[in-house]
């Protein structure tokens, strides 16, 4: 309840959620099916697969001020298309790893994998990912003027 | 101080053994100086708070078992070893408590000292299963208990509740087997390995533990076991010091020693059964020393005796 | 463009948290945007002509519905675009019920989300075009892996309907756990009585391929044009040549091989033929303890075989199936209940499982259909069932209920009773579950006309006195501790997902939950579709179930793939892969990523190459998208210029 609380008062944050169709899709249809309640930042984009995800589009959304970018895919293995969730961990580590050069904490960038009965597993997922970009604040967006030295990546 | 030992771990006694069961103590202490093992007693230990304070208030048994691992982490330990299932699970709760994030800091404002939640604690049998290891017990041996046949008792606490024991399997642990038969004991399955003995049930209904612990005991005698051996200071108490009790209650003669796991251990490491605390159990051992002796034939030095 | 947003209430679905009217008012500003509504239901009748009456009324180019997933009403609503004359691609949806109102109880919030979920929908419809599927040819064979109940039912059906079937089953012979069984419930039927005449069908049937034996290797292709690799595992006997004779099993000498089709309660010979109603009847060694291949010499079997069927020199085999749709029906296996240390974790012989039963009380099982005790063949007296082992049991993991225990303690307490008529029967029970025809009526039976005692509580220890057992347990009822002095005491062990469930989803692509079962599409409303087009669910596989429901999933299995091969040709989805020859630099990076090998080299003049994607093979997963350094390829209708719409919407 005191939780709740804090996020009503405190602005909501500009989340936003890359799902593929098959796995996470479904388990956040699955959380909303069994009313499980979870925090409102979250804007959810459905793309076919994690491998379709460019990760340009989480540059752009982190530059153009979105607080958090949550991508979520199919457990390794279960991958409806084989293999695209397995290309998309590859991108995300490397992108973890870039985004502090951009001045960018790479904890505002996450992914995970929920299949489509884990409804509770992404209530789970949504409200720690929530709690933390509500911790990190307010993403400053990229400004050309920042100073890169002074970033994250020392 | 510098010691020669392989590993040094803390050592949470406890007041049972202080009490009633002093030869779980003495003979924990005997083995593990064979098994090269320091144990470095907490100094100015206090009592774990037992059942009476987690019943009242779990944060106060929380915050009393607290304080005796926080003075063992600041020793820079990251393991506790405690003889008593009861202790183990005061100090157990304490860590659990800590790591509820609701109730760590009014955990931290009673104890009112650093405390980072990072040790383990351990009971003995755990200890010598996961850290000492039944390999090593066994090439400690040197006169294996062959030909004598023991049977192995949990008690409700050592494996139990799994969550929070996380240790051996919940209804059907086979730790205490593993050990008696590494030390060469003959080791039936006991059905009744994890039945509850009554406990405290002792002081306020001696019907109660009259008829578990009867139970035990007939099972045990049913199955020709020459010992019943244990590792908790309370069923110890019930099993041995009850015995007669019971042979009331039942209308049955046991006569059936039961001595702590250390105890059998050390044993078969050749340790004087004086400094075992053999004599200090209420079914007199002696027919078991004696027959271990008998079975024994390379032992080199007089047959042990005792009182 | 002109754009229509109509905003679902779904009753108080979504009203009762997000303001609809306000999401709609809001929404109108946009640009582009000319009608806005809100609407009941829309994805009733009256709601889908209201949006085919506003395309028509306000010419509309572009429609997003703002209400369910979806994975739930999509296709519902492109087909009502579609018949006001737009392209069905023309369409997108704002998940405001799955995604906004039922996860959070905060109106403010909800709304202010349904709003911009609703721009960003707008901002990636202005990108959408028309696009237009191709068609393919169905290859019309079907395979159905698993030759249980389910498997023979759906197999059998399609057959019937002149399909040439290709059945694969993993034991040498069909007919899965119902097999195994003596009796079935309500209606104490002879399971192989009824099951028989359907195996014998199988075997029968020309248009009906069996591979026993045999397991899925791989899986390629898609909807309509699958090719599946199937192990077929070497019998080391020429099962074109063995009559099934059974002089071989005979004159075996190797006697000590446990009989799995006994469930280890008596011994087979190496070379075996599992039960005298196997279809295929044919024999099969075991090369674990076949003498001639772990010493080296022996060749018995070789010598008496009358056919000369016998090859030692046999290997696995592997063939490539073509088939344009699946039907999974892999069934399950049962619980193993050594996990319950309370119950003597297996340390007990006359502590035995539902299925063991089941064989006892077989004509054709271990002791000729007499009950006796696996230690030391006495007959029962005391005989205590204990349910629910592996069953709503969280600390086993095991949660869920497995549906048919009750009925079958029931059965065989019944059956039991038959046999010993002074007998008596204990049943510690939970709840119990019998809720179908006549099922409930049963279990009275077993109560009042057979004197089944019920005790409702759970069995904590099962321990020995002398040559018997105590079960000792809970009353819950009379509240007191309960010790039953038992000869035999049977535990109803549950189901669990076959194993190997979790390998094959992953070689056909198909999703399982977290027991391993297989997802359907939708639990209520496509419950035998699985997420994969062309692949379909039969029986157990898909969850606990018993033998009628079963059969009715596979049959209605059947069904779905006689739908799909009611025409020639399928419609494949335009959402595929599409390349910009001019931004092409042929890298090949596109070809390297593809999963499907969708995309290939096309030679233009000059002996320039560029990337080309075959429509019909690509399935969209977009991999190509993200890989291509200057974009050429781009996965219609999730385009970057799409998705970067949504994200520019919400974040600019």
């Amino acid at each position: 309840m005191e939780e709740r609380e804090k996020t009503k008062n405190n602005t909501e944050m500009r989340i936003l959620g890359f799902l593929c169709n098959w796995c996470s899709y479904g388990g956040a249809d699955t959380a909303g099916v069994s009313r499980l309640k979870q925090p409102t930042d979250l804007r959810i984009i459905r793309i076919p697969c994690t491998g379709r995800m460019d990760p340009l589009f989480a540059f752009k959304a982190l530059i153009s001020g979105a607080d958090g970018v949550l991508v979520s895919g199919c457990h390794p293995k279960d991958c409806h298309y084989s293999v695209g969730n397995l290309y998309a961990r590859r991108r995300f580590e490397v992108l973890k790893d870039f985004l502090p050069f951009l001045g960018i904490e790479s904890d505002r960038f996450h992914y995970t994998w929920v299949s489509a009965s884990e409804g509770q597993r992404w209530q789970e997922v949504v409200t720690e990912f929530s709690r933390r970009i509500h911790e990190l604040g307010r993403n400053p967006g990229f400004d050309m003027n920042t100073n890169l030295v002074n970033s994250e990546a020392r | 101080m510098k010691d020669n030992f392989s590993r040094t771990v803390a050592y949470y006694p406890g007041c049972s053994v202080e009490g009633t069961a002093k030869e779980f103590d003495e003979s924990t202490r005997e083995i593990f100086r064979v098994l090269n093992v320091a144990l470095r007693e907490i100094p100015d230990w206090n009592c774990c708070g037992s059942t009476p304070s987690h019943i009242y208030d779990p944060l106060l048994s929380a915050a009393i078992s607290g304080r005796n691992l926080a003075i063992a982490e600041r020793m820079g330990f990251y393991e506790v070893m405690t003889p008593c299932p009861g202790c183990l699970k005061a100090l157990k709760g304490s860590i659990e408590v800590f790591n509820n994030p609701l109730k760590r800091k009014d955990l931290l404002n009673i104890l009112d000292m650093p405390f980072y939640g990072r040790i383990k604690a351990v009971s003995v049998v755990q200890f010598l299963v996961e850290d000492v290891g039944i390999e090593e017990i066994e090439r400690c041996v040197l006169f294996p208990l062959e030909g004598i046949t023991i049977v192995p008792y949990y008690g409700c606490l050592l494996t139990r509740p799994p969550k929070s024991a996380q240790f051996d399997d919940p209804e059907q642990p086979t730790s205490l087997d593993r050990i008696l038969e590494a030390i060469g004991a003959t080791v039936p399955h006991f059905p009744f390995k994890t039945e509850c003995c009554g406990a405290t049930y002792g002081v306020v209904r001696k019907d109660i533990v009259g008829r578990l612990t009867g139970r035990i005991l007939e099972m045990a005698l049913d199955l020709g076991a020459d010992a019943i051996a244990v590792a908790c200071p309370l069923c110890q108490q019930n099993l041995d010091l009850r015995q007669e009790q019971i042979e009331r209650y039942r209308g049955r003669s046991f006569k059936i020693s039961v001595p702590y796991i250390t105890q059998l251990i050390g044993l078969s490491f050749g340790i004087d059964p004086k400094k075992l605390g053999w004599h200090r159990l209420a079914a007199d051992p002696q027919k078991l020393l004696t027959r271990f002796d008998k079975l024994s034939k390379k032992r080199p030095t007089e047959p042990p005796t005792i009182r | 463009m002109r754009i229509g947003v109509f905003v679902c209430q779904c009753g108080t679905n979504i009203a009762s948290t997000v303001d609809t009217e306000r999401v709609a008012q809001e929404v109108k500003k946009l640009p582009d945007v000319v009608y806005t509504t809100t609407y009941m239901y829309t994805c009733s009748e009256p709601g889908q002509q209201e949006i085919q009456r506003a395309i028509e009324e306000h010419n509309l180019q572009g429609v997003v519905v703002a209400a369910c997933s979806p994975r739930m009403h999509e296709p519902t609503f492109r087909r009502a675009v579609e018949k006001a004359g737009l392209n069905r691609y023309m369409f997108e949806m704002a998940n405001i019920r799955e995604h906004v109102s039922w996860v959070s109880n905060d109106r403010e919030a909800n709304t202010k989300k349904a709003i911009e979920l609703v721009r960003m929908a707008v901002a990636k419809l202005r990108f959408n075009q028309p696009l237009f599927p191709s068609r393919v040819a169905i290859n019309k064979r079907v395979m159905v892996i698993g030759g249980g109940v389910a498997g023979i039912q759906a197999a059998l059906d399609c057959a019937d309907a002149g399909l040439d079937v290709v059945l694969v089953e993993r034991r040498t012979s069909i007919g899965g756990k119902m097999a195994q069984l003596d009796k079935t419930f309500p209606t104490i039927d002879c399971s192989s009585c009824i099951l028989g005449p359907k195996m014998v069908d199988v075997a029968q049937k020309e248009n009906i391929t069996l591979h026993a034996y045999s397991e899925i290797e791989s899986v390629s292709g898609y909807v309509g044009n699958f090719a599946v690799r199937v192990r077929k595992k070497a019998t080391y006997v020429d099962w074109k040549a063995c009559t099934g004779c059974g002089v071989c099993m005979e004159k075996c000498p190797s006697r000590k091989v446990p009989d799995e089709f006994n469930e280890g309660l008596s011994f087979t010979r190496a070379i075996n033929i599992p039960f005298p109603q196997a279809i295929p009847k044919k024999a099969t060694i075991n090369r674990s303890y076949c003498i001639y291949f772990t010493k080296g010499k022996c060749g018995i079997c070789a010598k008496v075989c009358p056919a000369k069927a016998i090859r030692y020199d046999m290997t696995d085999e592997v063939v490539t199936e073509e088939v344009g749709a699946i039907i999974v029906a892999t069934g399950y296996d049962l619980f193993d209940p050594s996990a319950y240390g309370e119950y003597g974790a297996g340390q007990y012989r006359d502590v035995i499982t539902g299925i063991q039963y089941e064989r006892i009380l077989s004509a054709s099982g271990p002791f000729g259909g007499h009950i006796k005790r696996p230690s030391d063949g006495r007959e029962p007296k005391d005989v205590v069932f204990i349910a629910c082992v592996g069953s709503r049991d969280a600390s086993v993991g095991r949660p869920y209920c497995s549906g048919v225990c009750c009925m079958y303690i029931a059965k065989q307490a019944i059956l039991t009773k038959d046999h010993i008529p002074n007998s008596r029967s204990y049943v510690f029970y939970m709840d119990i579950r019998s809720p179908a025809k006549n099922y409930d009526e049963f279990v009275r039976r077993a109560q009042e006309e057979y004197g089944v005692q019920y005790i409702r509580g759970r069995v904590g220890k099962i321990y020995p006195r002398g040559d018997r057992l105590v079960v000792q347990g809970m009353d819950t009822l009379l509240g007191i501790q309960v010790e039953v002095e038992a000869d035999l005491v049977v535990l109803a062990t549950g189901i669990e997902a076959s194993r190997g469930a979790r390998e094959l989803a992953e070689k056909l692509h198909i999703s399982y939950d977290q027991y391993g079962f297989f997802m359907e599409n939708h639990p209520k409303l496509r419950p035998v579709e699985t997420n994969t087009a062309g692949i379909y669910l039969a029986g157990v596989c898909q969850g606990p179930k018993d033998i009628p429901a079963s059969v009715a999933q596979g049959s209605a299995a059947a069904a779905k793939v006689l739908a799909l091969f009611a025409r020639d040709t399928i419609e494949t989805s335009p959402q595929v892969a599409s390349v910009t020859e001019r931004a092409c630099i042929a890298c090949g990076k596109c070809i390297e990523v593809c999963p499907y090998g969708a995309i290939r080299w096309k030679e233009l003049k000059g002996g320039v190459r560029k990337a080309e994607v075959i429509t019909t093979v690509c399935q969209g997963c977009g991999l190509c998208n993200a890989t291509c350094p200057p974009k050429a390829i781009q996965l219609q209708h999730a385009t970057d210029n799409q998705i970067l719409a949504e994200i520019e919407e919400l974040c600019a």
